[in-house]
């Protein structure tokens, strides 16, 4: 039953899992509190109009829907505070400009249409060298930024005493935003792009049914996005099933039977 | 005013105007308010107090005029000396966090990730100077209005300020609690010699507990000692219409004569 780890390509795919997970779990929390939930789905689809530029162009994929993808965040996040029109409008207009830009470019080579597939729906045989280094490149961001995680969550809780406090409050938001849009990047191979943001809401969403406290919460989100890649990974090879799929169905069953222990008397 | 009215200034405006768009919410602003001094903010519904405040903290900016406090510009001025109430909390409700956790993060100007023991004591005395010591360990999402005002009201002197901004702190607080809270203000003030600054509607308990008063319409219309400012002539220009005509004469029929 656990000879499956021994392949490579499935030792490959647990440590992108992993990497994801956490990643996932600790910008999650962030992600669900600042009510930013939509904003993962969109920033996902906007990776879907970098990954056909690069299918377009004949480069790596991965290389062009990063930068492809932050500027997306970025554009949401500036629409966001500059107009006077609210998140979820920014995000939905933003993701449908880049999926109508991803759709013009596969149009026009469609050779490559069945590879952009394997993005919209993640496999495991999929992830390669390139995307653990990039993951791995995006922790060791992230804990370059550990130090911001107490005035982040400071915004997060209250916006206008960290402002008080003199908290760079807007840098901050697009400092989140460019760290989501990179974990969203560096996890779509693995699980694929139609369900990338359910790793950053599900986790998080389970974990505050049990938390008292905000890093409890992240701890927690952490802890469930581990469990939920491992089981899944496994019954997804068992089974013969896509891994993003079984990876999020889990988290979903998890997510329930949180919401239905802890739920408010 | 001479040189030694400038340097015990801790709050200087002058000619503070802010407009958002065409509407200017404050005009020609200009008073000086020295060290040490409980300054109460009276003004009606929209008069601009909550945004002369925020001024001076630094989160609005003035579109003409100058702002100082303790001879900085707010921009420059480091946050730890102030502790600030606001009137409408942004705060999240449905995140996680336990009272002494909000009122830590007064001390750390940072979300703690966990509370160090002296860390504790300090907010622990904090929270039981607004009486609030039993609510330390519960989450701040279940709080009723009142007790969320109080956590507010701890976790801005946990840093012993020298600077306190209070925008209507009396909010949700129960008739006991608030005697209690301008007991605690007033001992602050002394003990420590810091300066208040509290928007209230109350014109009694500014009028018995504050050494100034700012009566505020846009423009600045009294600012001075209780009994002047709180003149029936300024409250007047403030208030305006015949329709508060009851409450001024009842305020000033309790009060006797100003
Ligand atoms: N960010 C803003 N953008 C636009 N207008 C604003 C902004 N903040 C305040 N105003 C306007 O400025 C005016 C003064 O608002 P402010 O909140 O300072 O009043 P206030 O005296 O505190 O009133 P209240 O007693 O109701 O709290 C109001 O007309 C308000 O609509
Ligand atoms: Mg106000």
């Amino acid at each position: 039953m656990f000879e499956i780890w021994h392949l490579p390509f499935m030792q490959r795919a647990l440590l992108a899992g992993l990497l994801m997970a956490l990643l996932a779990g600790y910008y999650g929390p962030f992600v669900v509190q600042r009510g930013l939930s939509f904003l993962g789905s969109g920033l996902a689809h906007g990776a879907f109009g970098g990954v056909a530029l690069g299918l377009f162009l004949g480069v790596e994929p991965l290389w062009i829907a990063v930068p492809f993808t932050a500027l997306v965040a970025i554009g949401i996040t500036w629409a966001r505070e500059k107009t006077s029109i609210s998140g979820d409008t920014a995000v939905g207009i933003f993701f449908a400009f880049s999926m109508a830009l991803g759709i013009v470019f596969l149009s026009l080579k469609r050779e490559y249409t069945s590879e952009a597939f394997s993005y919209l729906f993640g496999s495991i045989l999929a992830v390669n060298g390139a995307d653990l280094w990039a993951s791995a490149v995006v922790l060791g961001l992230t804990l370059l930024m550990l130090p911001f995680w107490g005035r982040w969550t400071y915004a997060t809780f209250d916006r206008e005493l960290a402002q008080a406090d003199k908290v760079p409050v807007m840098l901050d938001d697009y400092l989140l935003a460019f760290m989501v849009s990179l974990v969203v990047v560096v996890a779509m191979k693995l699980v694929g792009l139609l369900l990338v943001a359910a790793f950053l809401v599900i986790p998080a969403a389970a974990a505050r049914q049990w938390s008292r406290t905000f890093a409890g919460m992240v701890l927690g989100a952490v802890l469930a996005g581990v469990a939920s890649v491992v089981i899944g990974l496994q019954l997804s090879m068992q089974l013969n099933i896509p891994s993003g799929a079984a990876i999020v169905l889990l988290q979903t069953l998890l997510f329930v039977l949180a919401a239905l222990i802890f739920r408010r008397s | 005013m001479n040189t030694a009215d400038q340097e015990a200034a801790a709050i200087e405006l002058r000619g503070l105007t802010v407009c958002f768009g065409e509407h200017c919410a404050l005009e020609d602003v200009s008073l000086t308010v020295p060290h040490g001094a409980f300054v109460a903010i009276v003004g009606p519904n929209g008069a601009g107090k909550s945004t002369l405040i925020k001024t001076i903290l630094g989160l609005v900016k003035p579109s003409r005029g100058e702002v100082r406090v303790f001879s900085k510009p707010p921009e420059k001025l480091d946050p730890s000396l102030i502790g600030y109430v606001p009137q409408f909390k942004t705060l999240d409700r449905s995140f996680p966090a336990l009272a002494e956790e909000l009122v830590a993060s007064g001390l750390r100007r940072a979300w703690p990730v966990r509370i160090s023991r002296s860390e504790r004591r300090r907010v622990g005395e904090a929270l039981a100077r607004v009486g609030a010591e039993h609510l330390a360990r519960r989450s701040v999402s279940r709080f009723s209005g009142g007790e969320l005002q109080r956590v507010y009201l701890a976790r801005a002197f946990v840093r012993n300020p020298k600077l306190v901004i209070l925008d209507e702190p009396a909010t949700g607080i129960d008739v006991m609690g608030e005697a209690d809270m301008y007991r605690l203000l007033e001992g602050y003030q002394k003990s420590s010699g810091a300066t208040l600054l509290m928007i209230t509607h109350d014109w009694e308990a500014a009028y018995h507990h504050s050494t100034h008063v700012i009566v505020l319409n846009r423009r600045l219309i009294g600012f001075g000692e209780p009994q002047r400012a709180l003149s029936e002539k300024c409250l007047r220009q403030a208030f305006g219409h015949v329709g508060h005509e009851h409450t001024l004469s009842l305020t000033f029929g309790r009060r006797g004569s100003v």
